[in-house]
């Protein structure tokens, strides 16, 4: 036998991949275990406070209707880096492109307001897709021309995007009275319907899971998407079998850049009505842990931005009802992120105590 | 089973073991020991289960059944450092080494013994010359590893081993990487290993060295051992037979010979390295319809550049590559592979793992270079279940031992792999064939495959570039033989004229 089996599964191996669904829960239920823990340390009970927090998340239709609008930009920036990712790319400018996003997106809707809604919204739409992927370009131009690495001048991008924003809305594009620094408000032609009366959550939730499918289609089922994950697993296998890699990666960038935009679309028509400097609390970077989590996967991304957002907005209600701080919650985040990394030694534990 | 040479329990005796991946047995039940300064051989086919069994004993395979016993003691393996706690040594197919650490360095690398925080590395060092003195294996302990040649690294790793206490050493194919002289070299360090007392399991499916080298030997075929005998009672043809079941004659080319068209070719071809070395200097070379063109020459003297030009993976600094094409030749030197494969161009690269495979399934793998076609895909859509039954046809028609289209093509064994990339390459009728060491690491069974399919293909009216460092295999497939030496084709001459004679003086530089 050769050598190649060295990279084949062993029984362990073979148990650990048999879903990546599970590592992925494991990793939300030992965050939590842990949080537990710290919440005793802080003298109050786990089971009010997760219960709190679980309520604040999901228990009414108005927390539910939170938690889905949080849920709707980290959708889209999840699916941006996990299609990126696929394709070999790490684009962590998610945040630079949803602000140039959002702010294109903003400009269009003030500079044409009594356009009728059926136009103007598909006109700020494409603007910030637009937008958001020549802005995602520009990093793959960087990277197939000299070589820059992309983890580096994404981030810079961002930076550049976000001080760049800043100035607009400090100049060209503020509000006319000019006291802060944010645009003034869209007109109602602009702004999403509601999708349940009573609550903030808004239509952007129905294209967010539209996004969701589209991309589960193009990953899986095109074979654009079977080109770029070959791309993504074996860029010179890919060049051997004929594929045209610098265009597919350089569509990596692109897809990733439109999803990062529209995220910022969907902050600024269904939640501000209007371009603000503070628009993202770091739904780009934020995406990053949700693709991961997700396992670069379009449904798991669904479903690990409704968990994060989740717990964004279940943690005030957890410090009202048990003194918990919020801030427990950036914790547990932060331990998923670190258990979804740590996935292979869980697994390893796991094969152990399963072979013995 | 006690051992054949040493006295008392055998250093390690498996018995009964049994690794299944899913539905697939690897190992089925198998017995096997070596003595106290015993070299026993392990043969088998590409995916008889030599490594699943190794893997076992290194403890990366925890065995669904069966016992391991070390000196007689039942142990559990279950990790490569429990291996090591009892003496067991591993020297890979693939060098575990960090190429830019000295050789004393990656011997520290993960032990205590080296000291907890600072190693002592003056004093592995010198336990390093000491080990080496004692066995003939002389290591720099202060080179790195990256400058070292493969023989001083495979050298690196079996120092290593020692250092680390090991009574039992294990070689995994150890002289595939290996230059015949150093392959006797290899062999007068592991007799005087085991004339010290270590036991030593030594994996090859070649049957000349297992006969020159081991004193027992034991054949696994489809994962059950279906022989262990005493080297002394048995003899290759028998090994063979063991083996693979059944007779085996390497096909050769027929005498008959009558090319078509030029179907590809280069026209003075010159290539520079990122170093600015020369690698390629003016070569010339066409390969007709119907014929096999080998080129033979010393690793390393141009034959992959000249194989990724041909392919469409490099550019030349100078000259053309220009192939047939229903219109007529084109210049094809500065289009990629794509452009080639759609003029019928198919590529056996030498290195499958980082130009030919993905870590997708046999499915995915099989349709790689043609996802774009018909009836595959459909307006941009793929068809699933037309994919799964063109890989369904691939895997009948290439014998492709697997669980289905399904199964992860990184989970087959070296052959089996071999047999996809093959298949794939030729489910297209290619006109023009190039084919870089296309048996390397194969066992008799698969490499005859091989060679059968690419004579096919010639009968058929292909084109092939037959590149290969193997002369049995250049010489048993070619119509013509071109030598290529630092960079140039030094020497051309068809089947009739060759003599082994003009062919090693040219392979050496020496003479046209």
């Amino acid at each position: 036998m050769s050598s190649s089996e060295a990279a084949g599964p062993s029984p362990s191996s073979a148990l650990a991949g048999r879903s990546e669904f599970v590592s992925s829960l494991l990793a939300v239920v030992l965050a939590l275990a842990v949080g537990a823990v710290l919440i005793l340390a802080w003298g109050a009970s786990p089971v009010t406070a997760y219960a709190a927090l679980l309520d604040g998340a999901f228990g009414s239709w108005n927390s539910l209707g939170e938690t889905l609008l949080r849920a709707i930009p980290l959708t889209f920036t999840g699916l941006a880096i996990a299609i990126a990712f696929r394709g070999g790319t790490f684009n962590l400018g998610a945040e630079g492109q949803l602000f140039l996003g959002a702010t294109a997106a903003a400009w269009v809707g003030l500079a044409i307001p009594t356009l009728p809604a059926p136009l103007l919204i598909p006109a700020m739409i494409v603007t910030a897709a637009f937008v958001g992927a020549l802005w995602s370009l520009l990093a793959g131009v960087l990277k197939l021309r000299f070589g820059a690495n992309e983890l580096i001048t994404t981030i810079m991008l961002n930076y550049i995007a976000i001080l760049f924003v800043s100035y607009l809305l400090r100049g060209p594009l503020q509000e006319a009275a000019g006291y802060l620094p944010q645009t003034e408000r869209l007109s109602a032609n602009a702004r999403f319907p509601a999708l349940i009366a009573g609550t903030r959550l808004h239509l952007g939730f129905l294209l967010a899971l539209a996004a969701v499918v589209l991309a589960h289609i193009a990953l899986w089922h095109t074979s654009w998407g079977f080109k770029l994950r070959v791309v993504g697993l074996n860029a010179r296998a890919a060049l051997n079998a004929g594929y045209n890699v610098r265009l597919l990666t350089l569509s990596a960038f692109v897809v990733s850049g439109v999803l990062a935009g529209l995220a910022g679309y969907m902050e600024v028509v269904g939640v501000q009505r209007r371009m603000i400097e503070n628009l993202s609390p770091g739904f780009g970077y934020t995406g990053i842990i949700v693709a991961l989590l997700g396992q670069t996967s379009p449904f798991g991304v669904l479903a690990a931005a409704i968990l994060f957002a989740g717990l964004q907005v279940g943690g005030s209600t957890m410090q009202t009802a048990s003194g918990v701080p919020s801030t427990l919650t950036t914790i547990i985040q932060g331990l998923v992120v670190l258990f979804v990394i740590g996935r292979g030694a869980v697994d390893l534990f796991l094969a152990r105590r399963g072979a013995k | 089973m006690t051992s054949a040479i040493g006295d008392g329990p055998a250093p390690l005796d498996l018995s009964g073991i049994t690794v299944r991946f899913g539905s697939f047995t690897a190992n089925d039940a198998v017995d096997f020991s070596v003595g106290r300064g015993e070299i026993h051989a392990l043969l088998g086919e590409n995916g008889a289960g030599k490594t699943t069994l190794m893997r076992v004993v290194a403890g990366l395979i925890i065995p669904q059944e069966g016992t391991i016993r070390i000196d007689g003691r039942p142990v559990r393996l279950a990790s490569p450092l429990d291996a090591a706690a009892e003496g067991i040594g591993m020297v890979h197919q693939h060098f575990m080494l960090i190429s830019t650490l000295t050789v004393a360095q990656n011997v520290c690398v993960g032990i205590a013994k080296a000291g907890r925080v600072f190693p002592d590395l003056a004093k592995v060092a010198r336990d390093l010359e000491e080990i080496g003195a004692r066995y003939g294996l002389q290591v720099d302990p202060h080179a790195l590893v990256g400058s070292l040649s493969v023989a001083s690294r495979q050298r690196v790793e079996i120092v290593k081993a020692l250092y680390r206490g090991a009574r039992i050493l294990v070689l995994d194919e150890p002289t595939a990487v290996l230059a015949p002289q150093e392959v006797d070299g290899l062999f007068r360090v592991l007799r005087m290993l085991a004339e010290a007392g270590t036991a030593i399991v030594f994996i090859s499916h070649k049957l000349g060295e297992v006969m020159a080298l081991s004193h027992r030997v034991s054949v696994l075929r489809h994962g059950r051992l279906v022989a262990t005998k005493p080297t002394a009672d048995t003899n290759p043809a028998e090994l063979a037979r063991l083996m693979i079941g059944e007779d085996l004659v390497l096909p050769t080319v027929d005498g008959a010979h009558t090319p078509g068209q030029v179907a590809i070719e280069t026209r003075g071809v010159s290539l520079r390295d990122e170093l600015g070395v020369t690698r390629l200097s003016d070569v010339s070379l066409a390969a007709r319809s119907g014929e096999i063109v080998g080129v033979a020459g010393v690793d390393g003297n141009g034959q992959q550049q000249l194989a990724e030009i041909l392919a469409g993976l490099q550019a030349p600094a100078a000259g053309a590559v220009i192939m047939a094409s229903p219109s007529g030749p084109v210049d094809v030197s500065r289009s990629g592979p794509g452009r080639r494969i759609a003029l019928g161009l198919a590529h056996i690269p030498e290195d499958r793992h980082h130009t030919a495979l993905v870590d997708m399934s046999i499915a995915d793998n099989a349709v790689l270079d043609s996802i774009d076609r018909p009836p595959l895909a459909r307006r941009g859509f793929l068809a699933h279940r037309a994919i799964r039954a063109f890989a369904t046809r691939l895997i009948a028609a290439n014998d492709v031992r697997c669980t289905g289209p399904e199964q992860g093509v990184m989970t087959l064994s070296g052959g089996n792999q071999q047999k996809v990339v093959l298949g794939r390459a030729l489910a297209h009728d290619p006109r023009v064939i190039v084919a870089v060491q296309p048996t390397r690491g194969l066992d008799l069974g698969a490499t005859a495959f091989v060679h059968r399919q690419l004579l096919a293909e010639r009968e058929k009216g292909a084109a092939i570039v037959l590149v290969s460092t193997e002369l049995d295999e250049v010489l048993a497939l070619s119509d013509r033989i071109v030598v290529m030496f630092a960079g140039r084709i030094v020497g051309a001459m068809s089947r009739a004229e060759v003599t082994l004679e003009r062919l090693g003086a040219m392979m050496t530089g020496q003479a046209a």
